[in-house]
């Protein structure tokens, strides 16, 4: 069935939570409303009130009561309406969800789900365009997952689901609608932790996730009509990352460039570029580039262009990295 | 009871006075042996953590809370808990964890430096503590919303300091505490100080209790170092959550007879006069001089019930002790469900440089 990343991430919460009732959803406005993307539409009329959760507005509240519904055997799955709003739930994630199944060896994991919307692209307000990631990937424990189009979207939603570990499951808001793709109608799996080349090339691998693959598809296509083949390596998991994907497409392409929305410095990019020193250094025909957001806050709307990386900045990289 | 005492009022609910008489009207109806083994409760509590100060002076424990005067509330509390019902304890909760059975041996091997020791056995019902301030006070409400949604009939214990009551999610726990109206007990072990900070600087509340109100469920003060006013409040409203009754909040008036933990001088902030007049309320004194009224004790029973403390801790050092330092492999193994090859690798490169592999 044709559908948007939208319409994936809400059927494969209705058939999760169809196939097991220990999960539940809450968060802000995600019953009557359906949420402010309606991502959970409907889904307080098909399973009720009583696992469609609408909470007071407190994040640090709805995190932390997730976490000890997990210790009664529930899976609960918590929205974080912007990725913005995600900071005052930080302790609870940090000290609680990502620790407590080390902390008791074993006897209390954390199966839980926090979804949230990230990044900009949509014209929002000051707050609704965060895309801070690296915070995550830092902590031991979490799992951080990011979509990139509407079947991944399902698929590793799915799995998320379906983890013992705790999953940071942030989505693209700028791609909730942006393409539609054809997705199976039946629950299916994207496994976690495993990177995918979304393109294959030859000259330059380009990695990067969410809402950054099509920018990265687009530049691809400006580059190959001057006749350099790019590899995109699509990392959907973030951490734990699939280290042995990005080493082996850099190792063969010998040119690397990572691409992130997030701010350059103590980015994700950082550490890929050093996984890439450590693992292909012999390899490499230039040094690895990043292409990110400058280290400054997130404009409002009008400068929002100059601020998150566009296919030509991506091309004109390629293009340098090529010259070296 | 518990509505006979209004914390707007200033009421206060107390059972014992402080020379150890019932108050007419209020004396739970307990078997000898009930109270009995709760005296044994507060005893072994207080001589396992006389032990735990001594064993960290000699360097053979770590940084330790002492939960020296908080005996009443953690015994009292916890013998008024029902099977299936659940703890969410914070770090200063020593006589909770052993009256409901955790090994006193596992409790020493955590504080001795070891994780595998707050693994809670399986069938017991306590949540790790949690040394975040007041971030237990949320899991505990989660629980009880489970509790809810699975028709368990249990009510969920949480417990914490004064200052917790300073933090956000103590005040979000409350609040969907009342909106969910979840079974949960919220016991305040209200010691006077949050490390070196007076009551009087966490809140202009006259009570803790009355901040419940707020919330839309009630409060109430007891006195903290009168074990059968904890039982009494505790366990008419743990009665309550588990018959649909939703939420308490319990304010248990006590002082923390000692250092915040080993590491702190609680001399560099209180005078002595306030201690010394502190310990004349000692809560085991108190219990004491009941049991005593009630013809419970005698000098044979204590020097009974002491020896038997001393064994159980003596038996339960030696045992920590002789636990094997943790494996490597233990560190890395439980990060992950399963562990991800990111980590395998640096668990190899551990192992790889312990076994002399580097060069």
């Amino acid at each position: 069935m044709i559908m948007t990343m939208v319409q994936a991430i809400n059927q494969a919460l209705a058939l999760e939570m169809a196939r097991d009732d220990r999960v539940l959803l809450l968060g802000e406005d995600v019953g009557r409303d359906g949420g402010v993307f309606r991502v959970t539409d409907g889904l307080v009329d098909k399973f009720g009130p009583e696992r469609v959760i609408d909470t007071p507005l407190a994040e640090s509240g709805g995190v932390g009561v997730a976490v000890g519904m997990t210790a009664l055997g529930l899976r609960p799955i918590v929205e974080i309406q912007f990725m913005g709003f995600i900071y005052p739930a930080f302790n609870q994630i940090v000290s609680h969800v990502a620790r407590l199944r080390n902390r008791t060896r074993g006897r209390f994991p954390v199966p839980l789900v926090i979804r949230t919307p990230y990044g900009a692209g949509v014209r929002a307000l000051e707050h609704h365009s965060e895309s801070t990631e690296a915070l995550f990937c830092q902590i031991p424990g979490l799992t951080v997952v990011v979509p990139s189009d509407p079947y991944d979207a399902k698929g590793l939603l799915t799995a998320s689901l379906r983890s013992d570990d705790p999953v940071i499951f942030l989505e693209p808001s700028r791609l909730y609608r942006a393409e539609k793709q054809d997705v199976p109608e039946e629950a299916f799996e994207v496994p976690l932790g495993k990177a995918r080349a979304v393109r294959e090339g030859n000259d330059v691998t380009v990695i990067a996730w969410g809402a950054m693959v099509p920018v990265a598809r687009k530049a691809a296509d400006m580059v190959q009509a001057e006749g350099l083949g790019v590899e995109i390596i699509d990392l959907r998991t973030l951490s734990p990352m699939d280290a042995a994907t990005v080493v082996a497409s850099v190792k063969r392409t010998g040119r690397a460039v990572v691409l992130h929305e997030a701010p350059r410095t103590c980015g994700l990019g950082a550490e890929i570029a050093a996984l890439i020193g450590e693992r292909a250094l012999l390899s490499l025909k230039a040094p690895v580039r990043r292409v990110t957001a400058p280290d400054i806050t997130v404009p409002l709307p009008k400068s929002e262009d100059y601020y998150t990386p566009s296919p030509e900045r991506l091309a004109r990289a390629i293009r340098e990295l090529m010259e070296f | 009871m518990i509505e006979r005492f209004d914390p707007l009022k200033g009421e206060r609910l107390q059972v014992l006075d402080e020379a150890g008489r019932a108050r007419p009207g209020l004396e739970p109806a307990l078997a000898g042996e009930a109270l009995r083994a709760m005296y044994a409760r507060m005893v072994l509590t207080r001589t396992a953590d006389a032990k735990a100060l001594k064993l960290q002076r000699q360097g053979r424990f770590g940084t330790f809370a002492s939960s020296r005067g908080h005996e009443a509330c953690q015994v009292g509390a916890a013998s008024a808990m029902a099977p299936g019902d659940w703890l969410f304890p914070y770090f200063r909760d020593f006589g909770t964890y052993l009256t409901l059975g955790y090994p006193l041996a596992d409790y020493y091997h955590y504080w001795m430096g070891n994780e595998a020791g707050l693994r809670t056995p399986d069938g017991l019902n306590i949540y790790a503590f949690a040394i975040p301030v007041a971030s237990q006070v949320l899991h505990a409400v989660g629980a009880g919303m489970a509790a809810n949604y699975r028709k368990l009939k249990v009510a969920v214990i949480t417990t914490f300091g004064d200052g917790a009551t300073s933090e956000g999610d103590f005040h979000e726990a409350m609040n969907f505490a009342g909106v969910f109206k979840t079974p949960n007990v919220f016991l305040c072990y209200n010691n006077q100080f949050a490390i070196s900070v007076p009551r009087s600087r966490q809140t202009a509340s006259a009570t803790i209790a009355q901040k419940a109100v707020a919330y839309g469920f009630r409060g109430v003060q007891v006195d903290g170092n009168d074990i059968l006013a904890v039982w009494t409040a505790v366990g008419e409203a743990a009665a309550a959550a588990r018959a649909g009754g939703g939420p308490t909040l319990v304010e248990a008036y006590t002082y923390r007879m000692g250092d915040h933990t080993t590491s702190d001088d609680a001399a560099r902030y209180r005078t002595k006069e306030e201690v010394l007049d502190w310990e004349k309320r000692d809560p085991i004194l108190r219990f004491k001089s009941y049991l005593k009224t009630k013809g419970l004790w005698d000098e044979a029973y204590e020097a009974g019930v002491q020896a038997e403390a001393a064994g159980a801790v003596e038996k339960a050092v030696e045992a920590a002790e002789a636990r094997p330092p943790a494996k490597v492999e233990d560190l890395f193994a439980y990060t992950y469900a399963a562990m991800p090859p990111s980590l395998r690798d640096e668990l190899d490169d551990l192992n790889a440089f312990l076994a002399g592999g580097a060069r």
